[in-house]
């Protein structure tokens, strides 16, 4: 049904063009401040889905990552390290 | 060691609008980037208002890369399955024109090309790492280039809504997550025809849609739907403190946004070219940092110049570029790059439109603190469009029994009679401060 092509977060990103890093610019401080974590509400709010609770660890597909900082403010514990990729690295937005 | 008049960190609205007053002015100025090129990390609603750029680009409309000329304005309250309607249409937003949709890729390449073409020079794929200061003083830029200290006599923030640099200043504290909202975005591509006959327009005319109500799914947000030449902006943003606790994927409203039947028949048949996020900076005035310092000045987003009410982000962050620009030609010609001297950008900021506005919507955000949003948001909406259902329902009960239900229905959704007048005295305080 072409309604719902695009629908999923896998097809939404595949919009974007990314140059991807070899090194993250997104680091978890301490996973035992995540494993502590209640909520580990990262897995929800994120609009790319970068972070995912896996084998007892955050994992982070810091190559999704579209740059917007919300987890950079909406980790509880402010555990996130949060830079901006490498000059001319990330994503470029076709229209914006 | 080559030393600047200023360095400006982000090609945005902002930073690009300071570098061409400064470069016409004849100061040496660079433009850094993070990004590949200027508007290439940047997202808008977008409408791009005139009076703002026409200051300082006349007739730019004659070149800039500029998609619809809005003739028609709605603002829809959302039900689940219904939708009430409030909109103005009016020729009179032609000539000349009020705004224009735009997207910022385009249009942030076009304006930070101007600034280039009047001598700033270009410093693109480059991040600025930190502040270098002396003392209290900002001095210049690190960057991630080999060798790429960059010296100043004023460094101008304009890095956006995250504004790295500027909480490095200790200027203002992390931004709370209840002073941002995170929009998701989609642009949706349709032939021309479908484009014009579904929103009733001709020509380069466009129509803009604001909707709040139960799209937001209990949250505090505002979706927002502008017609672009071939294509729709579709997007919703929330406050990240909201969106914290409803657990609420933020791609997953969008896909309920887009089936609401209401939108949904408007996009049908289009092709999603590209999906996006940015943060928008919804603190209000409380949120606004002092502007001005030892060697630097703050813009835009970074600074949280945004009237979030009136969807207006774009043509603050100019202005506030242009009236830096403005304080630090006035500068070089003391000699002088102090926060005494720097601050009479503060003081043009706070004698135009863009401080009275944000101070006339100071009490907006506590309100919405204040308030649950599930009330303002979802039930308020779903009263309103039952009592309008209720009243254009033909069905043998009494107009009177109709219109009793319609009020009392509102009435008891808010909490009676007190509670909903109480309600309506701070809403109308809130944006009138």
């Amino acid at each position: 049904m072409s309604e719902n092509k695009g629908a999923s977060i896998e097809e939404k990103l595949y919009t974007i063009r990314y140059k991807v890093d070899d090194i993250s610019h997104l680091i978890i401080k301490d996973q035992q401040v995540c494993a502590k974590c209640p909520t580990k509400e990262c897995n929800d709010f994120c609009p790319a889905d970068v972070y995912s609770w896996r084998d007892l660890t955050t994992q982070v597909a810091f190559e999704n990552c579209i740059e917007c900082g919300t987890c950079r403010l909406g980790c509880p514990d402010y555990n996130i390290e949060w830079v901006y990729p490498k000059g001319g690295h990330g994503i470029t937005y076709k229209f914006g | 060691m080559e030393k600047f008049d200023a360095v400006i960190v982000g090609a945005g609205p902002a930073g690009a609008a300071a570098a061409l007053e400064m470069a016409r002015a004849g100061l040496s100025v660079v433009l850094l980037e993070r990004g590949e090129f200027p508007g290439s990390k940047n997202v808008f609603g977008g409408v791009l208002y005139r009076k703002q750029l026409e200051d300082i680009v006349p007739e730019f409309w004659k070149e800039a890369p500029l998609e619809r000329k809005i003739i028609e304005q709605n603002l829809w309250i959302m039900g689940r399955d219904s939708v009430t309607k409030l909109g103005h249409r009016n020729e009179g937003f032609k000539e000349p024109a009020n705004c224009w949709t735009g997207m910022r890729v385009k249009f942030d390449q076009w304006f930070a090309n101007k600034a280039v073409e009047a001598g700033a020079l270009p410093v693109y794929e480059t991040v600025a790492l930190e502040l270098i200061r002396e003392g209290n003083k900002v001095v210049g830029v690190r960057t991630d280039r080999e060798h790429g200290d960059l010296y100043a006599d004023v460094v101008v923030i304009a890095d956006g809504v995250n504004s790295l640099l500027g909480k490095s200043l200790g200027i203002h504290k992390e931004w709370a997550p209840d002073q941002v909202s995170l929009a998701v975005k989609e642009q949706i591509f349709l032939p021309k025809e479908k484009i014009l006959d579904r929103f009733g327009l001709e020509g380069d005319e466009g129509a803009t849609i604001e909707f709040a109500g139960e799209t937001s799914a209990g949250m505090t947000g505002l979706g927002f739907l502008y017609t672009n030449k071939e294509s729709i902006s579709l997007g919703i943003g929330v406050m990240v403190s909201d969106l914290k606790k409803s657990r609420v994927k933020p791609y997953h409203l969008l896909e309920q946004v887009k089936n609401h039947p209401a939108i949904r028949k408007l996009i049908q048949g289009g092709e999603t070219k590209e999906y996006a996020g940015h943060l928008i900076p919804e603190g209000g005035l409380q949120a606004v940092p002092q502007l001005s310092g030892d060697g630097w000045v703050i813009c835009g987003d970074a600074a949280q110049l945004v009237n979030f009410v009136h969807r207006e982000g774009t043509n603050l962050a100019m202005t506030s570029g242009r009236f830096a620009a403005e304080a630090i030609i006035a500068a070089k010609e003391l000699g002088d790059f102090s926060r005494t001297s720097l601050s009479l950008y503060d003081r043009k900021v706070a004698q135009s439109f863009i401080r009275k506005d944000l101070k006339k919507y100071q009490g907006l955000h506590g309100l919405l603190n204040e308030i649950d949003p599930k009330l303002l948001f979802s039930e308020l909406p779903r009263a309103i469009n039952e009592a309008a259902f209720e009243m254009l329902k033909v069905d043998g009960k009494s107009k009177v029994s109709k219109q009793r239900f319609a009020i009392d229905h509102i009435k008891q959704t808010a909490g009676g009679t007190w509670d909903l007048l109480k309600l309506g005295w701070k809403g109308w305080r809130a944006i009138n401060g």
